[in-house]
């Protein structure tokens, strides 16, 4: 009777976990779509980015390492910016995985809408960088199509004003407070960028497919 | 011509539908013949424009202009369920008039009076049109309720991010004030603004991505203080 009886309470006990879980994971599928919704309001319907007030940028194959570092990044103030700052607070940890690792499957034709006149300029910095300026190929690091690799954010299809924004504005907006991050990297780069070359370099980027 | 309808049924609303006024004083009886000459020589001046589209083009945008202040005010600042056009987006007046004629913005008033407003606009006239009122100065219709106005600023600038509501500053802009295609709502009055947020949860407008997809998580306490607080932005 006790072995009966034990089998039974196991046999339960399996059960309840097994639905438990599978609860669990239902009501996260759920909330993962909804959070994706409400992301992909401002982000494009595909990920592809937006022209809001503020241009929104493209996370469609974004590297799913980097989107995580920036969401760690802008509730922790070492990346300024108010909305998504609020955006980000309420984000647990495992929902932040998931809607990095969506993101990365993602694959619309970039935004486009760039000046195209010094695309050939900025296909020449991008590969070769600037030596007399001590600017780096960004080939050398985002590769050569782009992509980006980890920690390293992908470029190709990212919205012109939004690169032109960040390389611009890259001390106010990137590595604040005392944590160094992952953005020092490229302080000294965007500052020996003049305007027309970071011009130049946002056109090459934001079409690439 | 189903314009002139329009403003034949807006003529009789504003100087015909009286009769009480008949049983009053003489005065009050000449006054109203008045009136009513005033109003009979708008309306024929109104469908002679309408009828000749040459005299219109002749005579610069102007008729065209009285007749879209016939329901959006004398100085285009919005009256009852017309919006503001004062000070609005050229480019999203525009896009208005063309959702219009496409009847792809099919909300009640919309199918009601502008899908016949603009029937016969062309391009040109619609540009002209845009450009004119998005040059006039807005004031703001501050008729929203006072004590929502906080509450409908932090969903404006901050959204709600635990129940999916996207602030609205990423587009409309730090002072509401819009940018090309998207349009100001600072200052739009309190009904115009809770009816489009309401009627886009209903499935109205469904083509104006994204706002059908940001309205549907809007709740009613939600609009009601959004629409307050816009009412009041300057």
């Amino acid at each position: 009777m006790t072995i009966v009886g034990l089998h039974a309470v196991l046999r339960t006990a399996t059960l309840a976990i097994a639905v438990s879980i599978g609860l669990s994971q239902a009501v996260r599928c759920d909330e993962l779509q909804s959070k994706l919704q409400y992301c992909k309001t401002c982000h494009g319907l595909s990920g592809q980015g937006y022209m809001g007030y503020f241009p929104m940028p493209r996370l469609a194959g974004q590297q799913p390492q980097y989107i995580e570092n920036q969401l760690r990044a802008f509730i922790e103030r070492r990346r300024t910016n108010p909305i998504m700052f609020n955006v980000a607070h309420v984000l647990s940890p495992s929902m932040l995985t998931a809607l990095a690792n969506h993101f990365r499957n993602l694959d619309p034709k970039p935004f486009g809408g760039a000046p195209r006149g010094s695309i050939a300029e900025g296909k020449r910095i991008f590969e070769e960088g600037l030596p007399e300026s001590n600017v780096p190929a960004c080939a050398a690091c985002h590769g050569t199509e782009g992509k980006g690799q980890n920690e390293i954010p992908r470029l190709a299809g990212q919205l012109y004003p939004y690169m032109v924004g960040q390389l611009a504005g890259w001390k106010t907006e990137r590595g604040q407070g005392s944590a160094v991050d992952t953005s020092a990297v490229m302080a000294p780069t965007a500052h020996n960028l003049t305007r027309s070359q970071v011009e130049a370099v946002a056109s090459y980027v934001s079409q690439l497919p | 011509m189903s314009v002139n309808c329009h403003e034949r049924s807006l003529y009789q609303q504003t100087f015909i539908s009286r009769p009480s006024n008949r049983t009053q004083s003489m005065h009050e009886a000449r006054k109203l013949e008045a009136m009513k000459r005033i109003g009979l020589k708008w309306v024929i001046a109104v469908i002679a424009v309408l009828t000749f589209p040459a005299f219109a083009e002749d005579s610069g945008d102007q008729p065209g202009v009285r007749n879209c202040t016939w329901c959006h005010g004398t100085s285009a600042q919005g009256y009852t369920v017309a919006p503001r056009l004062a000070g609005q987006r050229p480019q999203y007046i525009e896009n208005q008039i063309r959702n219009f004629r496409g009847h792809a913005r099919d909300n009640p008033f919309s199918k009601q009076y502008m899908w016949s407003a603009v029937a016969s606009l062309s391009p040109n006239q619609a540009r002209d049109l845009a450009e004119y009122f998005a040059s006039l100065a807005p004031k703001a219709a501050n008729d929203g309720d006072q004590a929502l106005a906080t509450r409908g600023k932090t969903i404006y600038l901050e959204g709600v991010p635990e129940a999916n509501i996207v602030s609205c500053y990423a587009c409309h802009g730090p002072n509401a004030e819009g940018v090309r295609e998207i349009p100001r709502l600072g200052g739009l009055s309190y009904l115009y603004l809770k009816n489009r947020l309401q009627q886009w949860g209903q499935g109205y407008h469904a083509s104006a991505a994204p706002m059908p997809m940001v309205a549907s998580q809007l709740g009613p306490d939600e609009i009601e203080a959004l629409a307050s607080y816009l009412s009041f932005v300057r």
